[in-house]
């Protein structure tokens, strides 16, 4: 009797659907799974009990789910419209440095080399109402007599955490910019001179439409750095006081970790991917056409 | 409208100069052609009559004001870069009238305007197009449409032709010189080909190295090359030269015994032990009965053809003489055969000396 044989193809696959399948597949089958059960972490036996749509209904109908979503989203749209115009200002401004350009542009790139845990820490001591370094030194220069709490106020808290987010992560867009800024041909923005152009002209109908889509690649990663933003919150004010800090993902980690309720969390969960999605085709459909518009597309 | 000086005009970076003090004269219409071997300086003159690149010293002027510290816009040129520098995420259309935009034109005027260009250029059918989307010669007739929306006072190409293929380059051209007699402006021009220089200037000025070595219209600088380099820049096939020496009774002794007499233009210019260098054109040195109307014919000259070029009206023959491997045509061109030797006539008439120190004409 002669065995079947195996396809090549499928021998040559095969590992890698096996990997595949063992790293992603089953975890991601598994988590779509348990969303639809109540599965409890200290309740194995509640993995088995369908219970259909409920997780996803009871978060679409949670005040706080939607407070944190919003929250997420405010967070990215500040965050990164400001780390954009600040990297953009810090590349065109680095751009233009003749001497010691390459040792800034690794200066530069020292705040992402810190784990951003590290970075929530430092900030979370920086923003301290009674020893931190912001009060201590506004109090110094008499600016104010209170204890300013950075990090218990609404607003303010909010505010250090895209404060500290800006620290670790303009650089992003600096280098990427950067990056653009030198890719950008000469001889169109020679010609603009010619034609007329005031230096703010230039960099208005020339220089931007070169950088756009360096600009968009940026906003596309950082979108999705943003949007599971977790750990300098958490370290910062872990999502409190009261939740006034609650992002998507330090919800769904308390709810899932801390509360155990894992069904729960990953329907959560699921439902947020789908603003990164979002996000992720809204910047790379700007990225193409800025592309084709500079006849890159393709 | 406008005339161009530039006085003792210089260029440096940092310690290298490359300008070194170059005196221009272009006057109102004139179309001046700028040529030479590349790095010799010419596009960094364009350039700095653009204000592209700052001069390092001396004076240009533009229409009687002295530009120096005038940045690009404000000097009232066009320019037409060597890869057309088109602005790609424009269309045709905005490409022209981008700098009447800028200048806050209205839109009415702005219409007009990138109409009539895009007439003279015919450019009608792409109005709408991106640069991606077009061919090299229609980018090259955007970029000069994009120079002459604005009625500039003084218009500057540096190397238009380079990137485009023989026909489409001979063919363009052409389209300068209607352009140029069509739009009367001050043009200047810089090539690094001496047939675009002979074909388009009012007058050729020759670079080298920075210094201006000659200038005048295309038949002066052809017929009377101050010295050797022009004298083998300008023209082709580049122009003979032999090594030589005066000897006595006004005759002139090259290697391996071939003598010739002194041309009669030069007797008395040299005289007997002086070194020399002869230069004469192929188009002079020409197979025995095949040379017609020889206005001062040498002794006939026997040479064995190395290689043979036919080009159709012609055929270049590449011989050897007193050592050395010089060209000569055939104007009504039969068969020739490799190794074959001919009897030449060289026109005396039309030789030119040199001092082989100064490498400059005896004349």
């Amino acid at each position: 009797m002669r065995r079947k044989k195996i396809p090549t193809w499928f021998v040559l696959i095969f590992p890698a659907l096996v990997i595949l399948a063992a790293v992603v597949l089953v975890p991601l089958l598994f988590s779509l799974y348990s969303s639809f059960t109540p599965y409890k972490l200290t309740r194995p036996d509640t993995l088995f009990k369908w219970i259909g749509t409920f997780n996803y209904q009871k978060a679409i109908n949670s005040a706080v789910f939607w407070a944190a979503f919003g929250r997420t989203v405010l967070l990215l749209t500040i965050a990164l419209n400001l780390e954009m115009l600040l990297g953009l200002g810090l590349a065109l401004l680095v751009s233009r440095v003749t001497r010691g350009q390459r040792a800034l542009r690794t200066l530069m790139m020292f705040p992402m080399m810190f784990s951003p845990i590290l970075v929530g820490f430092q900030f979370k001591f920086i923003f301290n109402d009674n020893v931190g370094l912001v009060n201590n030194a506004l109090q110094s220069l008499g600016l104010t007599n209170e204890a300013i709490p950075w990090l218990v106020d609404k607003n303010l808290a909010m505010f250090s955490i895209i404060f500290a987010e800006m620290w670790s992560s303009t650089s992003v867009f600096a280098i990427l910019i950067l990056a653009g800024l030198f890719a950008i041909p000469q001889d169109p923005l020679e010609a603009a001179k010619v034609d007329g152009c005031t230096p703010w002209q230039t960099f208005r109908h020339i220089t931007l439409p070169f950088l756009m889509p360096f600009i968009y690649i940026a906003l596309a990663i950082r979108s999705l750095d943003v949007a599971r933003a977790y750990d300098i919150v958490q370290i910062m004010t872990n999502g409190g006081p009261a939740r006034r800090t609650e992002l998507l993902w330090t919800l769904i980690g308390r709810t899932g970790y801390v509360d155990a309720k894992m069904g729960y969390a990953n329907a959560m969960g699921y439902i947020s991917i789908v603003m990164a999605i979002f996000f992720t085709i809204f910047f790379f459909r700007k990225l193409n056409a800025a592309r084709s518009e500079l006849g890159m597309a393709g | 409208m406008a005339s161009v000086q530039l006085n003792n005009v210089v260029k440096k970076y940092g310690a290298l100069e490359v300008v070194h003090g170059i005196n221009l004269d272009v006057a109102h219409n004139e179309f001046v052609v700028l040529v030479g071997p590349s790095g010799c300086g010419k596009s960094t003159t364009l350039r700095m009559i653009a204000g592209l690149e700052e001069i390092s010293g001396g004076e240009i002027s533009i229409g009687e004001q002295v530009v120096n510290d005038l940045p690009p816009r404000d000097r009232n040129i066009s320019m037409v870069f060597q890869n057309y520098a088109l602005y790609p995420h424009m269309t045709v259309r905005e490409n022209l009238g981008f700098s009447l935009k800028i200048a806050g034109k209205e839109q009415a005027e702005i219409d007009r305007a990138v109409n009539e260009a895009s007439t003279i250029l015919a450019l009608e059918d792409y109005m709408d197009r991106r640069p991606g989307a077009l061919s090299g010669g229609q980018r090259q007739r955007v970029a000069m449409g994009r120079a002459i929306v604005r009625h500039p006072d003084v218009f500057l190409f540096d190397e238009p032709l380079s990137n485009l293929d023989a026909k489409l380059r001979a063919q363009m051209r052409v389209e300068i010189k209607k352009l140029h007699q069509k739009i009367k402006t001050t043009i200047i021009y810089v090539t690094h080909d001496q047939v675009e220089a002979m074909t388009l200037a009012d007058r050729i000025v020759i670079m080298r190295d920075g210094f201006i070595e000659q200038q005048g219209t295309p038949s002066e600088v052809f017929e009377h090359p101050v010295n050797t380099f022009v004298a083998t820049f300008i023209g082709s096939p580049p122009m003979n030269l032999l090594q030589g020496k005066v000897i006595a009774d006004n005759q002139l002794a090259f290697a391996e015994g071939f003598t010739l007499p002194v041309p009669q233009e030069f007797v008395g210019a040299v005289k007997a032990g002086q070194d020399i260098v002869l230069g004469f054109r192929a188009d002079n040195l020409m197979p025995e009965n095949h040379a017609l109307d020889l206005d001062e014919a040498s002794p006939p000259i026997k040479m064995p053809i190395v290689v043979s070029e036919p080009l159709g009206t012609e055929t270049l023959l590449y011989t050897r003489l007193a050592g050395g491997e010089i060209q000569a045509k055939m104007l009504k061109p039969r068969p020739v055969v490799d190794g074959e030797v001919l009897t030449f006539h060289l026109d005396l008439a039309r030789c030119h000396l040199f001092d082989a120190d100064t490498q400059k004409s005896l004349r």
